[in-house]
């Protein structure tokens, strides 16, 4: 029943291997991206709150196939910006990630923003009756608290990206989901067999993330 | 205007925050200048590539409105199908029988942890002519809306749960205390209002939904909303142009959801026929982490 994983034809693990590199590159980016935007969405300067607020309601609602396809169509093929990637292969990889920071920084956002609200009134008050800055307040005191706090909604935001990743296909990145497609093709006779394949790859890909990371958000948590 | 992290600004602060401000918008200006600039060099700036959208009527009825139809359609028929679905496997979760609640907990954990356009890629293949034969014309429609109704009736099984968890102990007693049985508890008691906590939740996932049905156009064929981008951008040749009015018309429909999601929760906390337990839209707990529900491809 599973004789197409024998005939040498597939590279299961290799697909799973470009999801898994398009997960880490995109959560690493995003976690600074949303950092980033969290900073601006509670700074004291009405500005920059509003270009927060405007970015994360505007690429909230965008769906995340339009943000990839647009990077693709969009930045790489009308505007010839191709991130330095040299071939068709490495340009989508890098188009992907862009598109997944993009989107994903705004959750990353939101759930830092949601974890600064944690963060007890009279600590920013104590912290500024020393005389720290905004800056040195929010990197100080309020975010390492706020991050210790936030694991867990990180971590679905984690999950979900690494599903997320599949979206990449739609610009032909060769990760699970574009294997999967085309061996749904080649091996009619089989399409349970290739689903239990691509869907087991996928729950040992979320499921241990998410356990860890669970323990790892009970163990940091601030007790209050 | 106070917050946790900054006093309300002095005229010292307000100065600085304007200096702020003006290195800001220059380089965001910079920014939107060699972007424009870079669009103007391979000719994306030029009024024929954005006329046809207020001049031309033929792109709207010839190809977003009947594209905006079929997301919409796809959407809430996924939406119909999975609440129902969605509310019995989270009642399943909730049962007193182990094993009752252990497959039905395996199925909605399973159903999470796959991507949906994974599920969708398998309803394809599942309905192409060797398996079950559904004509091709509403093949891609219905794989869209098969994978969209696994997905999220198990996001939903999560939500109708956690729902009727955020209900107070006393409801329950109460119930048993004027002698009703377990179903009739369920029903006639928990199910009404957990569904009112609940109704947010279930708005802002129809957003979730709408913005997955793009997959469908992307890989399978579906004529949805954003698929109208290669017709349009094969007549007109204005490919930026017209990806900035599908994203448009996709925050102006998702932003209106969102919108009336978030004046729901704010009305329904207000109201004090409930029990008062509101589940906000990013409020849903996973015992396990799993998907989390907003964010949704």
């Amino acid at each position: 029943m599973f004789d197409f994983l024998d005939s040498g034809q597939y590279d299961v693990l290799g697909a799973f291997w470009v999801t898994v590199q398009l997960t880490l590159y995109s959560a690493a980016g995003s976690l600074i991206w949303g950092t980033a935007l969290a900073g601006m969405r509670v700074s004291p300067v009405p500005l920059l709150r509003g270009f927060g607020t405007a970015y994360v309601n505007l690429v909230r609602n965008t769906p995340l196939t339009l943000l990839v396809i647009g990077c693709s169509l969009g930045l790489s093929q009308t505007l010839k910006i191709n991130l330095g990637g040299d071939s068709f292969k490495e340009i989508g990889f890098r188009l992907a990630v862009l598109g997944l920071i993009a989107y994903t920084g705004t959750f990353v956002c939101e759930a830092l923003r949601s974890g600064i609200n944690t963060v007890p009134v009279g600590q920013a008050e104590a912290a500024r009756a020393l005389g720290l800055s905004f800056f040195q307040v929010l990197t100080l005191i309020v975010l390492p608290q706020a991050f210790r706090a936030v694991i867990a909604p990180l971590a679905n935001v984690l999950i979900a990206l690494t599903k997320n990743t599949t979206v990449a296909a739609t610009i032909g990145v060769a990760e699970a989901a574009l294997l999967m497609k085309e061996m749904l093709e080649n091996e009619a006779q089989a399409v349970f067999a290739v689903f239990a394949v691509f869907a087991l790859g996928f729950v040992l890909l979320t499921l241990p993330t998410g356990l860890l990371l669970g323990w790892v958000a009970k163990r940091v948590a601030v007790k209050r | 205007m106070t917050s946790v992290l900054y006093d309300a600004p002095g005229p010292k602060a307000k100065a600085r925050n304007w200096i702020y401000s003006g290195i800001f918008i220059v380089l965001f200006g910079l920014v939107m200048w060699w972007a424009l600039s870079l669009m103007a060099e391979n000719g994306q700036l030029e009024a024929d590539k954005w006329t046809p959208f207020v001049t031309d009527s033929r792109v709207w009825t010839t190809y977003l409105i009947p594209g905006l139809i079929e997301t919409l359609k796809a959407g809430a028929l996924s939406m119909v199908i999975a609440l129902p679905l969605g509310a019995l496997l989270g009642i399943g979760r909730l049962s007193d029988h182990a094993w009752v609640r252990g497959s039905v907990g395996a199925w909605v954990e399973f159903f999470r942890a796959i991507p949906v356009l994974m599920l969708m890629l398998f309803s394809s293949a599942l309905y192409a002519p060797q398996l079950m034969d559904v004509p091709s014309d509403t093949r891609p429609f219905w794989a869209v809306v098969t994978g969209l109704v696994l997905y999220n009736s198990a996001v939903i099984a999560e939500i109708v749960r956690a729902g009727v968890l955020s209900l107070p102990r006393g409801q329950t007693d109460a119930a048993k205390a004027i002698g009703m049985r377990k179903g009739q508890t369920m029903f006639h008691v928990l199910i009404p209002q957990a569904v009112t906590a609940m109704l947010p939740a279930l708005v802002s996932q129809l957003v979730v939904i709408l913005k997955d049905t793009a997959l469908g156009g992307a890989l399978l064929g579906f004529a949805e909303l954003l698929s109208m981008n290669r017709q349009i951008s094969a007549n007109y040749s204005n490919t930026i142009a017209t990806l900035v009015v599908i994203a448009l018309i996709y925050i102006v429909v998702n932003f209106g959801l969102t919108t009336f999601a978030s004046q729901l929760e704010g009305r329904l906390r207000k109201s004090k026929k409930s029990t008062g337990a509101v589940l906000g839209t990013d409020e849903i707990d996973d015992p396990i982490p799993g998907a989390n529900t907003a964010a949704g491809a």
